[in-house]
């Protein structure tokens, strides 16, 4: 039997990991509803899994207060779930339910929390390090895997106080050498997925008609990474770079930078928040204090 | 008197001019008797190098060879040997004199500014010559003026001091060859045994036998001579060799020093005495005793001359292998620890003695560190279960509360204030809304059609524009990047003209704030020269052709912006300063009122 799964483990064996954003505050607010979306992404994991016999295919629902693994294609047993629904795919049937458990629990978490005033985004940092945790697993588990890649479907703006976390998550990607793709279908520029792409050399993309979701998916998304070498894919012409500030959590473009632990800061401090070393007084500041106390002294 | 009649000969074979030869301050001056001829001969004392003359009791003439630093030599012949004998004490001393005041000069000449030696200017070429683009750095400003030689070097002192790092000298180790061991050619034909004798084997022998180099300060030169120390030493060791005791014993009762080679080494014993004494007998020396290999079953020295069989009046005549070898082994573990050059033998050993009493010296146990090791002994054999208890003063754990990390990190985010109402109100219609979906597609199923097709087509084709636009602007290669797209020459230039912003930038702000006349006129320097540059650039980006002109002037941009911010910060310190002094000047105008 482990001659046979070899030689069926040909080059293009992915693994996706697909994050869904599940964002109620944004969802209210598109003019593209949910089931459209999900039946455009539906579709298109099926068509991954029908690319390649050992294809798998893992969700992982991005809420706004929490995250949850809500499909595994490797564990779903195939035929006896309940089909008794008409018109879904049996195969799809539990996803829906867990995904409906999911957004149940979210509501419930966000009652007990003190609504505190933030960007309506997602929990992005969560649902990424749920991925990696999921990829770590799969490459212990012996040298005969699929190669994993994480696509990130995203349309809540970025929450900048969670940038630290999500800057930990895509470094670490890199380190284990997963891309991590990210289609956002949101408004406004999403920084924290265009540095993902690039850091993790992966691929961006914004489209911009929804309606045409499921086309795009597949024409970029669904290429596994030993095509990509001699596929082309579209690139972004810039990168957002922009760093959010650790005290106020704004993007910032100038700022001051810890040469302990190399934390960003918009204005000056006299302490570093984050590893606590003392920062010295800057020589500018320095200077225009002395010169403001002698220009005191002759008008006085 | 400093005068005296000589004849002056320019070389040994002339016949010699009759003169006077008058010695003054500083200078010694020859003035023929004949005032036509012309060998006047005028020597200042400094530059005479070194002074020969004859021998008194030869029947040769009394000369006097002065032979300066050009290396051409004078010769006096004098009257009588005292003239010469004078002249020569003047002279010397007129040349020890000259000694001390001239270390006085050069010391005085360098304290004053940076002086460089030759031997930093040849390494600044050297670095100069294998970079070029440094080479071009320095020639754009240093030569212009912008920059000064030192203002240029001042960063790039690793540069130059890598040579310097490489000269430190290593310390060299001993040998750990037992070279003071190596056997004798022997000749059985003559029947005759030779030794050698390096300057390293006498080290080896001085430092591993202390009781051979106390008999050599002892005997040489007093008793016998070198060779004679050194015959009778390597007698002894043959005797050894032999392992003829026998022979060993009448030897050494006939022959005093010999047997002083012969006999065990009395100084060696009182050493490891001593140590014996120092040693801490709280020591476990349980360990060792698993250590001993040597008496199981293939192990251990075959014949290292234990088992022989000694007559005990004879015993001190025999010296084992492994005592040769541990002491070998301390003394290369010792190390070089003196620095005297081994041509005189004497030195060497005089040198070693004296180390050898420095550290005795210093190991003689005080009295408190002999109450120290009374203590610890006292601390370490003491039974457990007697103790009475113990209560340490406790340091109180101060553990951060993790907390302060996470909240710190969402510490104030700044967000449009929304009615709390409100907002659970958006939430909860949301998520119904949300449920709604989906239970809607789990009724209804996927949508159907997916996909409409001129939506599928209109996919594509957007698609396929952005592609081939992005392959327009970044290139075929991913990894190409645009500036080879450029020619070669506009290419140099945009890199050049970075690292030169980088060097006048670098120099701008270092000097920021300005607090003396030098930086505020090297801050007016570096200013024109910037603003040379940013109309470089500018005009750099006219001369590339059209479709080229987007992508260099955003290639372009941030070193533009980067000069940008550096006028403005210039122009508000101006402005400053002029404020300032037009304030203080008023308000002197003020007080003086």
């Amino acid at each position: 039997m482990a001659t046979v799964a070899s030689k069926l483990y040909s080059d293009d064996v992915s693994l996706l990991v697909l994050l869904l954003d599940t964002n109620p505050l944004f969802w209210s607010n598109t003019s593209t509803t949910f089931s459209q979306f999900l039946s455009h992404v539906l579709a298109f994991l099926n068509a991954v899994l029908g690319l390649n016999q050992l294809n798998q295919v893992v969700v992982i629902a991005t809420g706004y207060c929490s995250c949850d693994y809500i499909y595994d294609s490797s564990l779903t047993l195939s035929g006896n779930s309940e089909s008794g629904r008409t018109g879904m795919p049996a195969l799809f049937a539990s996803l829906l339910e867990k995904l409906e458990d999911f957004i149940v629990k979210d509501e419930e978490l966000i009652k007990e929390q003190e609504h505190d005033e933030r960007i309506a985004s997602s929990l992005l940092s969560g649902s990424l390090s749920m991925a990696l945790c999921y990829i770590q697993r799969v490459f212990r588990s012996g040298h005969l895997h699929p190669q994993p890649r994480i696509l990130c479907l995203q349309g809540s703006p970025d929450g900048p106080e969670q940038y630290v976390a999500v800057m930990n998550s895509i470094f670490s990607a890199q380190r284990l050498m997963v891309p991590i793709d990210s289609c956002y279908i949101g408004t406004q520029n999403s920084a924290f997925l265009q540095q993902a792409s690039y850091i993790t050399s992966g691929v961006h993309h914004a489209p911009k008609q929804l309606d045409g979701l499921f086309q795009f998916l597949t024409t970029i998304f669904a290429t596994d990474l030993h095509t990509r070498s001699f596929v082309q894919l579209p690139k972004p012409v810039g990168v957002d770079f922009r760093a959010s500030c650790f005290c106020h959590k704004k993007t910032i473009d100038m700022g001051y930078v810890c040469s302990v632990c190399l934390s960003i800061f918009c204005e000056h401090h006299k302490k570093c928040s984050t590893c606590g070393s003392v920062f010295g007084q800057s020589k500018l500041d320095g200077a225009s204090t002395v010169s403001e106390k002698k220009r005191k002294a002759p008008d006085s | 008197m400093s005068d005296w009649q000589v004849k002056y000969k320019s070389s040994l074979k002339d016949r010699g001019t009759e003169g006077i030869l008058k010695l003054r301050e500083g200078i010694l001056l020859f003035v023929p008797n004949d005032p036509t001829s012309d060998s006047k001969l005028k020597v200042l004392t400094p530059n005479i190098k070194s002074q020969k003359y004859t021998k008194e009791g030869s029947k040769k003439p009394a000369w006097l060879n002065l032979s300066n630093k050009q290396g051409d030599s004078h010769i006096f012949e004098f009257q009588n040997y005292q003239d010469m004998h004078a002249c020569r004490a003047l002279i010397t001393k007129a040349l020890a004199k000259c000694e001390e005041e001239q270390p006085k000069k050069p010391a005085a000449v360098l304290t004053s500014a940076e002086q460089l030696s030759i031997a930093d200017l040849e390494l600044r070429f050297k670095v100069l010559r294998e970079n070029i683009e440094l080479q071009r750095l320095h020639k754009e400003f240093v030569e212009t003026k912008v920059l000064t030689e030192d203002e240029f070097w001042a960063t790039r002192k690793k540069l130059l001091g890598k040579d310097s790092i490489r000269k430190s000298k290593q310390q060299v180790g001993l040998k750990s060859m037992m070279v003071s061991g190596i056997k004798p050619s022997t000749d059985g034909r003559t029947n005759r045994v030779t030794f050698n004798l390096t300057s390293e084997i006498i080290f080896q022998i001085f430092a591993e036998k202390p009781a051979v180099r106390q008999a050599f300060i002892n005997y040489v030169p007093s008793k016998m001579t070198e060779k004679d120390f050194w015959t009778k030493y390597f007698r002894a060791e043959y005797l050894y060799s032999t392992k003829n005791t026998a022979v060993a014993a009448a030897e050494a009762a006939e022959d005093e020093e010999l047997a002083v080679f012969l006999k065990p080494d009395e100084i060696l014993a009182q050493e490891a005495r001593q140590k014996i004494r120092r040693v801490d007998p709280t020591l476990d020396m349980e360990a060792d005793q698993g250590d001993d290999y040597t008496h199981l079953m293939d192990h251990g020295i075959q014949r290292d001359g234990t088992m022989d069989v000694v007559e005990p009046q004879n015993g001190q005549f025999r010296r084992s292998l492994l005592q040769d070898l541990n002491r070998h082994a301390a003394v290369v573990l010792e190390g070089r620890n003196i620095d005297v050059d081994s041509e005189n033998t004497r030195s060497v050993a005089e040198a070693l003695a004296r180390v050898k009493q420095v550290s005795k010296a210093d190991g003689e146990t005080t009295k408190d560190a002999n109450q120290e090791r009374l203590a610890r002994m006292s601390r370490l054999a003491e039974m457990e279960d007697l103790q009475a208890p113990q209560n340490f003063p406790l340091a109180p754990l101060s553990i951060k509360d993790p907390r302060d990390y996470f909240e710190s990190q969402q510490g104030n985010v700044v967000n449009e204030p929304r009615g709390a109402g409100t907002l659970k109100r958006n939430v909860h219609e949301a998520y119904g809304s949300l449920k709604e979906s989906i239970l809607e597609i789990r009724t209804k199923g996927l949508r159907d059609p997916l996909i409409k097709p001129e939506v599928a087509f209109e996919v594509f084709r957007s698609l396929t524009q952005t592609i081939s636009t992005a392959k327009n602007i970044i290139g075929k290669n991913p990894r190409e990047s645009f500036l080879d797209r450029l020619p070669k020459s506009t290419r140099d230039e945009v890199l050049h003209h970075w690292t030169s912003i980088q060097e006048l930038l670098k120099h701008f702000w270092s000097s920021y704030p300005i607090t003396t006349t030098y930086l505020h006129t090297k801050v007016g320097k570096l200013k024109d020269a910037m603003s040379n540059s940013y109309s470089q650039l500018e005009a750099m980006k006219e001369s590339v052709q059209s479709e080229l002109r987007h992508q260099l002037s955003l290639l372009v941009r941030p070193m533009q912006q980067a000069l940008d911010a550096a006028f403005q910060h210039y122009d508000a310190d101006l402005q400053r300063r002029t404020a300032k002094s037009a304030r203080g000047s008023a308000g002197e105008a003020n007080g003086s009122v």
